[in-house]
């Protein structure tokens, strides 16, 4: 048996619930006040998933950095895993706001995208 | 240079972009947008993380997005704005001077001016943290600036004080880019900030959030070399005997955000001493006829998608009162904070309107409070109507419908007030 | 390196003796170990230019401070710099106060001081409306003025420069070369800097230079915490209130400052530490305390920061010391320059100038000491926008000349890009965030540099031609980032890759 401590995040009451499970399959949920609470605490379970936000650096824009992010969410797992694929990235300006700037980060079938524009420039003295 | 308008909108955040499009939409015409920075969005570029429109526009977008969507739309109806420009005085009787580098100084005569200037953050020393003043010590939202736009990364190891939405933003941002978040202090029992935030941007990445705690004293002569921690009590008065001292090259203070009102008040409009936002009606028009405000200038918001609303409401508002068919009740009808309510805004009922049925009012309680009822008591104590909440807490903004039956002429005053159900 | 004279310390003191100094032919180096002057006790004090009632005129302090006082106008129109003679207020709350006021009036009127006068009853209440109500007298001194000290000293400074003094910063003292009981140099981190008379305004620091030249006195720093309100507050009082001085210091005042904020402070008690301006809550407290029994009704909410200063003190001794080395040639001692040391800067420096005449007669006679004809006394007005927000008209021409004048970038305090590009190349240039701070109030205000601290890192970077990263708040060590995006997370990726953290 294990157990398992998750906080719901579906509203403001933010439900303190214990999962119980055995070989990886959940034997019981106490703790939340509402069934979107089971729902989140199985999604939470079996596979955590987040959307990643970050930057990339852009060469001759206006700004140094483009905002990204995951197309879908990823398992929370690579979040690090992905931010270090992500800092190696350099994009060349122009950028476009839902320009791909990356396909299939890290084998996940899921794209990075640019969540804003970037305009080029011809030099810029603030990179 | 000498200009006329009839409505001069003060700030290109998320609050003056709907302002723009809603007042376009009410038909109002010449219309000047005046933004100090040098892009549109206000404090959206520099908010990467999603959690946006997902009230407005049913989908989450991060902050670029968010703004991206507004400024797109404000291009194709031919709105002007002038972008980097400052304003540095507005009149009671409308009358604004800003100033750029390519005009100089501008004198806009407007009908109607409103203003969307936002917020800032509250300092260390509004807060009077003790201890030395090194390099190293930032608001939350400086060093997202710096992270997010500039390029540059202020710190390596990071102790956050405040659990406000940004500060624990922040701390995932930066534990994301590789820096150490040893912990986030909060003096209260609970956090400021939304529940999601402190699962998602601390929970995940096993950052510590310290309730009941905070920084006692700053160490360190060029930069911030440590900082001293201790447990509060009830009066968050630090306990003796439970300081411990944390290493860190960075301080991010997340202590409050607080609205811009300098203007406001050297327009002699009058502020509400809570929300430090000017008192206004439904119209959210302040107490001089035709200057309106909205978004974070005007009380702090939780989301974005508020002052969007918020914005359209005065959008509207601007549009009718160009118009000048507006009717005033007798008298107004005043709304008062009662139990566990910090405010309420608006502060008071002004008009009558034709087929109106409802006003949305928004509020933030004291303290947190489960299974409660919001109670709308008229003067002589009846519960007017009430409604029950599961829970209310003092991070998340709380909005309930005032029914416009409800409104006879001899209502001069309503308190809003939560009692346990 | 070679000079006539080399002056210790870019203080208050320093750099007005580099001042009064340069109307003379000769080359003169003034050392200051941090990367602006007024980084010590000139910019942690209350900014007061006192009436002088307080010290026996007998005695330095009080002689000093007297033949001072009327010399500030001239010498902040000048300069350029603001001072107002706005008057203090002794106040006393009971009879034996009263006499302990009647004492400083007949002190000061021995002084010189004609203009004291004892005020009671209602018309203590029309002048500050704001008092505590149980307030029964004050010793009104319409002599007394405030006025920025870090700004005195920085417009000194300037000017020092303009008549040829060289300002070497970041240049600390070392130890003092001495041969046959005669002054040969200064040696310093960069290197020995040959002088055969050497001005020792090391402030906090005065006792370790003069060991170094075998005078013997040890200073002992005395901290004292303030406390500054929102702009708005200025006028919560008139004048500058005092309550009844006692043997260690002139008490907690409330004033206003010159750029109309609101001012308490200090306390008062000796430290070990002689560069460690930290506060503290209970030193908060007490201020607060302190200030509250003169102005009951404070701003706490607009508080828009909290500053502590260290000054000078030697233990039983209650006079400066600003005298030629009796021991070695060439040296003179100006130390122990506590209260009222701001207030008798010229004069200090007109009686530096007097000895430094009789050094340079008994060593080398040869040299004679000439007033340049061109000595520039006064510096040119520099427009700041905050002066014109009712003359626009006027910034309008100013921006037509120079685009960068219509650039906002501090909007708390209202100053343009063309001030922060004037601050990095004035004199005295600024080379950090603080140094700009002092110079123009770009990040003095309310927000306290929150949205205008990265514009001016951008512009030091770009004017400076050096990288973002080496931007400091004050000098080498206080950098205000630490690497690019992407860095941190480039050099610590591997470890990351098969730990689980998540």
């Amino acid at each position: 048996m294990e157990q398992n401590k998750i906080i719901c995040i579906s509203c403001p009451i933010g439900c303190r619930m214990t999962i119980q499970s055995k070989d990886g399959k959940i034997t019981s949920i106490i703790g939340n006040a509402c069934p979107k609470g089971i729902k989140y605490a199985e999604e939470e379970f079996i596979n955590p998933l987040r959307i990643l936000t970050t930057t990339v650096k852009v060469i001759g824009g206006e700004l140094p950095l483009v905002s990204v992010k995951t197309e879908k969410s990823i398992p929370k797992r690579l979040l690090l895993k992905a931010m270090v694929e992500i800092a190696k990235i350099e994009v060349k300006a122009p950028v476009k706001i839902g320009q791909v700037i990356k396909d299939y980060l890290l084998g996940t079938g899921v794209s990075l995208v640019a969540t804003r524009n970037i305009k080029r420039v011809d030099s810029n003295l603030f990179s | 240079m000498k200009l006329e308008y009839d409505l001069v909108i003060i700030g290109g955040g998320p609050a003056g972009l709907a302002v723009a499009l809603e007042a376009r939409r009410n038909t109002v015409k010449d219309i000047l947008l005046l933004e100090r920075d040098k892009y549109l969005g206000g404090i959206l570029p520099q908010c990467i993380h999603n959690g946006f429109g997902v009230q407005y526009f049913k989908e989450e977008l991060t902050g670029p997005e968010y703004a991206g969507r507004f400024i797109t739309k404000l291009k194709d109806c031919q709105i002007n704005v002038k972008k980097e420009t400052m304003v540095i005085n507005i009149t009671s009787d409308k009358r604004i001077i800003a100033i750029n580098r390519d005009d100089g100084l501008l004198h806009i005569q407007s009908k109607a001016v409103v203003l969307a200037m936002g917020c800032r953050e509250r300092t260390r020393e509004a807060i009077a943290v003790p201890g030395s003043r090194p390099a190293g010590i930032f608001t939350a939202g400086t060093a997202q600036r710096y992270i997010n736009i500039e390029g540059y990364m202020p710190g390596r190891e990071v102790v956050v004080l405040g659990s406000g939405d940004i500060g624990m933003i922040m701390a995932r941002r930066m534990t994301l880019e590789g820096a150490r978040v040893k912990a986030v202090l909060e003096i209260m029992p609970f956090s400021t900030g939304l529940i999601r935030n402190k699962v998602q941007c601390l929970d995940d990445f096993n950052i510590p959030l310290k309730f009941n705690h905070t920084i006692t004293r700053i160490e360190g002569g060029k930069r911030v070399e440590k900082v001293t921690v201790a447990q509060v009590d009830k009066n968050l008065q630090a306990i003796p005997g439970t300081e411990e001292e944390i290493s860190c090259d960075t301080v991010l203070l997340s202590v409050g955000l607080i609205p811009e009102n300098e203007l406001t008040s050297e327009a002699g409009i009058k502020l509400d001493p809570v929300t430090r936002g000017p008192i206004v009606n439904e119209n959210r028009e302040t107490e001089i006829e035709g200057i309106f405000a909205c978004g974070n200038v005007l009380h702090v918001h939780d989301l974005a998608d508020f002052v969007t609303e918020e914005g359209e409401i005065v959008g509207r508002a601007v549009g009718e009162y160009l118009k000048g068919n507006r009717k005033f009740r007798s008298q107004p009808i005043k709304i008062f904070p009662g139990d566990n309510i910090a405010y309420v805004v608006p502060q008071h009922i002004d008009f009558i309107v034709p087929g109106r049925k409802k006003i949305k009012l928004f509020m933030r309680v004291k303290k947190p409070e489960e299974r409660v009822k919001i109670n709308l008591i008229d003067d002589k104590g009846r519960v007017l109507t009430a409604y029950k909440k599961r829970i209310v807490t003092p991070g998340e903004m709380v909005s309930v419908f005032l029914p416009e039956v409800l409104l006879d002429d001899k209502l001069k005053n309503i308190t809003i007030s939560i009692k346990r159900d | 390196m070679k000079t006539d004279v080399v002056i210790i310390g870019g203080g208050v003191i320093g750099t007005a003796i580099a001042r009064e100094l340069s109307r003379f032919n000769i080359n003169i180096i003034l050392i200051e170990k941090e990367d602006d002057v007024a980084m010590g006790t000139s910019k942690g004090n209350s900014g007061i230019i006192h009436a002088g009632y307080n010290d026996d005129f007998n005695t330095l302090k009080g002689e000093l401070n007297i033949k001072s006082n009327p010399k500030f106008d001239k010498l902040c129109a000048d300069l350029k710099i603001l001072f107002k003679r706005i008057g203090s207020l002794v106040i006393g709350f009971s009879q034996e106060d009263f006499r302990k006021l009647k004492e400083l009036k007949e002190n000061g009127e021995k002084n010189g001081i004609e203009n004291l006068e004892i005020i009671r009853g209602p018309k203590l209440f029309e002048l500050e409306p704001n008092l505590n109500p149980q307030a029964k007298y004050a010793l009104y001194a319409p002599s007394a003025g405030i006025i920025s000290p870090y700004k005195f000293t920085i417009a000194l400074a300037d000017n020092a420069v303009i008549n040829g003094v060289k300002v070497l910063l970041e240049t600390e003292a070392k130890d003092i070369r001495i041969e046959e009981k005669q002054v040969y140099g200064v040696v310093t981190n960069r290197g020995l800097i040959e002088t055969r008379i050497v001005i020792n305004a090391a402030g906090l620091h005065a006792d370790e230079i003069a060991e170094a030249a075998g005078d013997n006195f040890k200073i002992n720093p005395i901290k004292g915490e303030y406390q500054l309100f929102d702009k708005q507050w200025g006028n919560l009082v008139n004048h500058i209130l005092f309550p009844i001085p006692t043997k260690l210091s002139k008490g907690i005042l409330v004033a206003p400052t010159v750029h109309d904020n609101l001012l308490i402070g200090p306390n008062s008690y000796w430290v070990k530490d002689k560069d460690d301006p930290a506060t503290t809550k209970a030193g908060t407290e007490e201020v607060c305390e302190g200030a509250r029994k003169l102005v009951p009704n404070l701003p706490h909410q607009d508080l828009v920061a909290s500053f502590a200063g260290l000054r000078a003190d030697i233990e039983g001794r209650n006079d400066f010391i600003i005298e030629a080395s009796k021991k070695i040639r060439g040296f003179i001692n100006v130390a122990d320059i506590e209260s009222p040391g701001l207030s008798s800067v010229p004069a200090i420096a007109e009686m530096v100038s007097g000895i430094l005449k009789e050094v340079v007669k008994e060593i080398s006679p040869q040299l004679e000491l000439n007033c340049q004809d061109d000595f520039v006394e006064t510096l040119v007005e520099q427009p700041k926008f905050a002066d014109y927000l009712d003359k626009t008209g006027e910034w309008q021409e100013i921006v037509e000349k120079d685009t960068d004048y219509g650039e906002i970038i501090c909007r708390c305090e209202k100053v343009s890009k063309g001030e922060i590009l004037r601050a990095i190349h004035q004199p005295l240039p600024a080379r950090s965030l603080d140094a700009i701070k002092r110079r123009v109030r770009a990040g003095m205000g309310r927000c306290q540099g929150g949205f205008c601290s990265p514009k001016v890192l951008k512009i030091l970077s770009e004017e400076l031609k050096i990288s973002p990263l080496k931007v400091s708040k004050k000098g080498p060590g206080s950098e205000i980032l630490k690497t690019k995006t992407k860095e941190i997370i480039k050099e610590t990726g591997v470890k990351f890759k098969d730990e689980v953290r998540v």
